[in-house]
């Protein structure tokens, strides 16, 4: 890629934030003299700050966040990028640096041409105005011209299906309606590029399905890149070309889409391994034998935090004897994001024989099939004798996500599923005879 | 069409500052208009509000300071109508500088979403409160023909005094905004300095009050040029005008200006890390 085609330019780039804690620990209750020392402390650091003219920050003790470190990466013209990672690996940090929200704390970002960001779907919306006047505010507010929104109306009023409530105030609308509307508006700008975070985990699934074949016709037809950030991986790898992969703030990757979805699923950060401290609190334990680690794993043996629907999952328990055990037996299961229990496997299932546990380490594999539908969840472990007593226990020792498969995979969704499990399963028809069987003599 | 490349980086001063804010024109017509149309949204008297206030003011000041403590008026003008011709400035200014200074934060929303000159938003509401200040100007005229007050010819250069007015409430309300976003305690210190700056401003009394020693010295507080100019205009020949007051207001109102401009793009880029 020469300089030329290059139309955004980052070069080490990094952003931090100070962030203040209120001390944890005893003194948090401490006698009143305790607290009004700290108090005056506080609010001595404060007017300091303030004289000097730093921003003030609650807490008492301050710490230097960085959200982004030393990011590099080129996107080319027409391009469609796929940014993917976890919760707080600086996605939407990243958006903000180059929708010019923010500014870089170092490094240096070069951009050619017109951006448009849609952080959320809505911007700017007035809650006491119609639908037709906050189709001028929301377009002004995104960079469109009163020309461009003028010329562009019937299509919007069209695209959101709201042409009866037009000038009704959006605080009638339904939530529905609301993000039709918004994202109405969005899917017409015209910018060179078009930076996207996350606006399709709203809205129904028939409008999801409209918004994302619209940004496709405008990344394909009319040659603009898009920055797209999504949790939803199947629309990532149906959408981009290019994929960028950030952990923690630093680039883990930077390549296809493929690679960088890859390395997304198949990362695994050490607060989620599934190892059980020694440490934790245990319910039910007898202190015979305990849990040391509930991981899911791939085929290579190594830890994964995510599966793709339609794949086996691959359950690995390991566990210490202190005292020898007979006839126990382990269970696994897998909770949803709100606790509940949806299945339930043992290790005697199918009457396979009971397990005498020697003094030890020891340590067993599951296969689990075709189990669930794409989500998180999480995965539960306990040791149990034969006779329904139980040794140790740990719930949500692991937590792990499905992911929908891609659209090119009998396995793939391409609408919201209800409910969790994906039994096995095999449908038939009756045969009926056809009408050109009719007529044929035999 | 040529290509516009932006190069972001920390502490870069914008090179093309005033230009991109010439570009986004439009949506300064927008959010002035959003925030007009909803101000009375959901009121059952809707804009009589804007009649009723200015009005009430008017009735007590000319009664307290015309009628009990018996101050003088300017020549042979009515007290009502010298009270309402330094009301005008006086509110407008009031108004632009409380909304001014929240507008920011009430628009977070919109600060942390999208890129905008963030100078827009504070000046969009300062022309709520010129059309509330247009409206206050027709209820003088209505008190006008009333009294049958005939202006004098210094009228005609009443446009020239609203300018002022308008940068005279710009440089303060931008100053205080951006302090506002960074440091809360700035939302109690406004009504305050309103409240105060009523009764130091002379609004509900003439400015000739003032011992003549003490008159330069008073002339330090803008207001005081802004509101003695909507006087001389609007009264006329029963108004004197303190000349030497007045440039020493406008070098005032120049300098809070340049103040706050200064203030406000130099915290500009930090505001949506801020809010």
């Amino acid at each position: 890629m020469t300089a030329q085609d290059a139309v955004i330019t980052v070069e080490g780039l990094s952003k931090s934030y100070l962030v203040g804690h209120e001390s944890a620990g005893p003194e948090r209750y401490g006698s009143l003299r305790d607290s009004l020392v700290r108090q005056a402390k506080n609010l001595a650091r404060k007017t300091a700050d303030m004289a000097r003219g730093r921003q003030i920050i609650q807490g008492d003790e301050v710490e230097e966040f960085w959200a982004l470190r030393d990011v590099s990466f080129e996107v080319a013209r027409g391009e469609v990028l796929g940014i993917v990672g976890r919760n707080g690996a600086g996605k939407s940090t990243l958006l903000k640096i180059l929708s010019r929200i923010t500014e870089p704390t170092t490094g240096r970002v070069r951009i050619r041409g017109r951006v448009a960001s849609l952080l959320e779907v809505g911007t700017g919306f007035h809650p006491e105005l119609t639908g037709r006047e906050n189709i001028f505010l929301n377009g002004s507010i995104l960079g469109m011209t009163r020309s461009e929104i003028k010329a562009k109306f019937d299509e919007i009023v069209a695209f959101a299906e709201i042409d009866k409530f037009l000038d009704t105030p959006v605080k009638r609308y339904s939530s529905g309606m609301y993000v039709r509307l918004a994202f109405a508006v969005a899917a017409h700008l015209e910018p060179e590029i078009l930076v996207v975070d996350e606006v399709l985990a709203v809205g129904d699934f028939e409008f999801q399905r409209k918004c994302l074949g619209k940004m496709k016709d405008v990344s394909r037809h009319d040659g603009r890149t898009v920055l797209f950030v999504s949790h939803n991986i199947a629309a990532v790898k149906a959408l981009c070309s290019k994929g960028l992969y950030l952990e923690s703030g630093r680039l883990r990757c930077w390549g296809t889409v493929e690679a960088a979805v890859g390395e997304y699923i198949g990362a695994g950060s050490d607060a989620f391994n599934g190892t059980i401290p020694r440490d934790l609190p245990r319910q039910y334990a007898t202190g015979e034998a305990e849990l040391r680690s509930v991981q899911i794993i791939d085929r290579g043996g190594s830890v994964v935090q995510a599966v793709v629907t339609g794949e086996p999952i691959h359950v690995r328990v390991q566990w210490e004897v202190a005292e020898p055990l007979a006839r126990a037996m382990i269970e696994v299961g897998i909770n949803d994001q709100e606790g509940r229990q949806i299945t339930q496997s043992f290790s005697s299932d199918g009457g396979a024989p009971p397990i005498d546990m020697k003094h030890g380490p020891h340590e067993i594999r599951l296969e689990i099939q075709d189990t669930v539908f794409p989500g998180r969840y999480s995965l539960l472990a306990g040791i149990h004798r034969m006779d329904g007593t139980t040794v140790d226990f740990v719930e949500r020792a692991f937590d792990f996500e499905v992911l929908n498969a891609g659209s090119d995979d009998p396995a793939h969704y391409p609408w919201t599923v209800r409910g969790y499990l994906r039994p096995a399963q095999r449908w038939t028809a009756p045969v009926l005879p056809s009408e050109s069987d009719n007529g044929t003599p035999r | 069409m040529p290509i516009m490349e932006i190069i972001l980086e920390a502490g870069r001063s914008e090179r093309n500052y005033w230009r991109d804010l010439w570009h986004y024109r439009e949506l300064f017509q927008v959010l002035a208009w959003r925030d007009v149309s909803v101000r009375y949204k959901q009121t059952v008297i809707g804009v009589v509000w804007a009649v009723i206030r200015p009005l009430l003011t008017m009735i007590v000041f000319t009664v307290i300071f015309g009628r009990i403590a018996r101050l003088p008026t300017e020549g042979n003008a009515p007290y009502a109508l010298m009270v309402f011709s330094g009301m005008l400035p006086w509110t407008f200014f009031s108004t632009a500088l409380g909304d001014a200074s929240a507008s920011l934060i009430s628009n977070a929303n919109l600060i942390s979403k999208v890129y905008f000159p963030r100078l827009i938003v504070p000046a969009a509401t300062i022309v709520v409160a010129f059309i509330d200040f247009l409206i206050s100007f027709a209820i003088l005229i209505a008190m006008m023909a009333w009294y049958r007050f005939l202006p004098g010819w210094q009228i005609v250069l009443l446009p020239a005094f609203v300018i002022v007015a308008i940068l005279a409430a710009l440089g303060p309300a931008l100053w205080i905004t951006a302090a506002n976003v960074k440091y809360r305690d700035f939302r109690y210190v406004v009504p305050f300095v309103v409240q105060f700056g009523l009764y130091i401003s002379p609004v509900g009394f003439s400015s000739k009050v003032v011992p003549d020693a003490w008159r330069l010295l008073y002339s330090l507080n803008p207001l005081v040029g802004v509101i003695d100019g909507f006087r001389w205009c609007i009264l006329g020949g029963e108004s004197n005008i303190y000349w030497p007051g007045f440039g020493l207001s406008l070098f005032g109102v120049g300098f809070f200006l340049w103040l706050g401009i200064r203030q406000f793009r130099k915290v500009e880029k930090t505001f949506a890390d801020l809010i």
